[in-house]
């Protein structure tokens, strides 16, 4: 089977001379549920545009399910559905209508949308508001709206741009617990998110977007492990030709008189431990600096903060 | 199976539809009022100091020209300010997004113009029918001509609609180009009334064909060929469609 989702050196120039992808690659499993993870500005959503043709590509190919979007648009088209990132439904229509006239843009008859839009909004919790304007609901209730909306044509790859945010946490929990059943029934998935904890609890692969460049493509587990590890920079006083093998670390020859070392988290005394048995004199340590952690440093620390703002609105209620 | 573009365009006008009808205080009253007091203000209290137009009453000389004023204003203004509003509050990405084409996205949007277009001229006809005794003497031409101005108009307006990037740019045209050339296109006189030099300009008016067309079909007499109109007419609307098709084709105005 072809992949859902195949992207290979997406270029994107705005208008405004902003490049605001540089040739991103990359390929989703079909049944996969996948996050594209960045902080805001890094090109998800131009990525997410680009897929559902709403953004113009300067550059690359884009196939869904093996149809390319510039030459099978129509058949790839009919494979997504979309939950952008802003509410993007006319707010003067009433829910159920929204949902339904887009099974006619997808040319379902109109019995057939009526019975799925009911299954979708009972699903969603929306079935009592359907008859009420969009702008009567709230953000959470919006946000299920466009899930439901997406869901209508019964696409094989549902992309969502940040579906959780400005969602409290109770909803976002049941978002999440949508999200993996429909995963689980054979439906590709792909979130954007600037979250860690939220790619982490749903995906099982993951990209990480920054500066309009794919930074990292692999699996939650190995990116987790590899979260989960520092690199140390060791100068030494002598030069040291036998490394020893230490129990929660890694080192490798930097030059003559330095090394590097993998150590998990927590486990540094154990390193230290273990020089200090081999007749390893240090004299000095520092933190090895690459993007990709001071990415991490910043993702994660949208996470904390995101985790502090939820425990106070926990507490106001 | 139904046709899928078929179900796409059905969904189109039927949503086109009910959003014009559901504000009927702001797309239907205020058009039927304006003519009401065109009638009477220009018909019967100026008119009658007129006298005769090319042998008719005055008030039954401006009938056609006002009912189709009101059709060529209504169906411009549905398409603009609805293809407007999707575009500013982005649910034209509902349809973007689908497998809708192009010509049927055209389509649903001219179909809701026609359908605001008859409605309206056919409530204007009703107030119409109330202050002057003109009817029409060839029903099929005046329907002919009604939809075909509604096509040409509700093309424009969606051309206007996208490129427009603000609520201004969608009144600009309306006011500064469409409101001259519906009031210079022979509503309320005759070109032949006018200097030689200016009839000449006039000709260059394709509002004046459509309404001299409308007044054939009601009063049974014109200044220009019958044909001559119906071809003016199809001509602009098949470039006002390619431009149309263009623009959605490319994007403009739609997709970043
Ligand atoms: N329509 C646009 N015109 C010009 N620049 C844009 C447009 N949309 C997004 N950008 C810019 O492109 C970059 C990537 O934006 P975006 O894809 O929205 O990032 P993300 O979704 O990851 O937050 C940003 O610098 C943003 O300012
Ligand atoms: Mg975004």
């Amino acid at each position: 089977m072809p992949p859902a989702l195949e992207l290979v050196d997406v270029r994107k120039v705005y208008r405004t001379g902003l490049e605001a992808l540089k040739g991103i690659s990359l390929s989703v499993a079909a049944g996969d549920f996948y996050a594209l993870l960045g902080p805001n500005g890094a090109g998800k959503s131009t990525t997410i545009g680009i897929i559902t043709t709403l953004v113009t590509k300067t550059a690359g190919t884009v196939r869904v399910f093996g149809h390319d979007i510039d030459r099978e648009t129509r058949t790839a088209k009919r494979c997504i559905g979309l939950v952008p990132q802003e509410f993007n439904f006319n707010v003067w229509e009433p829910v159920e209508e929204i949902v339904i006239n887009q099974g006619g843009y997808y040319g379902l008859p109109r019995p057939v949308c009526k019975r799925r839009a009911r299954a979708l909004l009972e699903q969603l919790d929306l079935w009592d508001k359907r008859r009420e304007p969009a702008r009567e609901l709230s953000g959470g209730m919006k946000r299920r709206l466009m899930i439901a909306r997406a869901l209508i044509h019964e696409p094989r790859l549902l992309i969502l741009d940040e579906p959780t945010a400005g969602v409290d946490i109770e909803v976002r929990r049941s978002m999440w617990q949508f999200l993996t059943e429909l995963n689980a029934s054979g439906t590709t998935i792909i979130l954007t998110t600037h979250y860690l904890e939220e790619a982490e609890r749903l995906c099982r692969n993951i990209g990480i977007i920054d500066h309009g460049e794919l930074i990292e493509n692999t699996s939650m587990q190995a990116l987790l492990n590899e979260i989960n590890m520092e690199t140390l920079i060791l100068d030494l006083e002598h030069p040291v030709e036998h490394l020893p093998v230490i129990d929660g670390a890694a080192l490798r020859h930097r030059d003559d008189l330095s090394l590097e070392a993998d150590v998990f988290t927590g486990r540094v005394n154990d390193l230290f431990c273990g020089l200090q048995q081999a007749g390893i004199r240090v004299r000095s340590i520092r933190n090895k600096n690459n993007r990709l952690e001071e990415l991490f440093m910043c993702l994660v620390n949208d996470d904390r903060q995101q985790r502090r703002e939820r425990n106070e609105t926990g507490a106001e209620r | 199976m139904k046709n899928p573009s078929l179900v796409a365009f059905q969904t189109l006008l039927i949503r086109e539809f009910l959003r014009f009808v559901r504000i009927w205080m702001q797309t239907i009253l205020p058009p039927v009022i304006t003519t009401t007091l065109y009638f009477v203000i220009f018909g019967k209290l100026i008119g009658r100091q007129i006298g005769d137009m090319q042998g008719f009453s005055y008030m039954d000389y401006i009938v056609p020209g006002l009912i189709l004023m009101s059709v060529i204003t209504n169906a411009y203004a549905n398409v603009v300010s609805s293809f407007y509003q999707a575009k500013y509050h982005h649910h034209i990405e509902e349809i973007l997004v689908s497998p809708t084409p192009n010509f049927v996205i055209i389509a649903g949007y001219t179909a809701g113009g026609i359908a605001r277009g008859l409605t309206v001229g056919l409530a204007v006809m009703a107030v119409a029918f109330l202050f002057s005794e003109v009817r029409f003497e060839h029903p099929w031409v005046a329907l002919g001509i009604a939809v075909l101005t509604c096509i040409l108009f509700s093309l424009g307006g969606l051309i206007n609609a996208i490129y427009a990037n603000s609520f201004d740019d969608i009144s600009i045209i309306p006011n500064f180009v469409l409101t001259p050339l519906t009031y210079l296109g022979g509503v309320f006189y005759s070109v032949s009334i006018l200097p030689p030099i200016w009839q000449k300009v006039s000709l260059f008016n394709p509002v004046l064909y459509m309404i001299d067309g409308f007044r054939f079909a009601m009063l049974g007499k014109s200044d220009i060929a019958l044909a001559t109109s119906f071809a003016i007419v199809l001509l602009f609307i098949a470039v006002l469609y390619g431009w149309c098709h263009v623009l959605l084709v490319r994007g403009t105005g739609l997709r970043s």
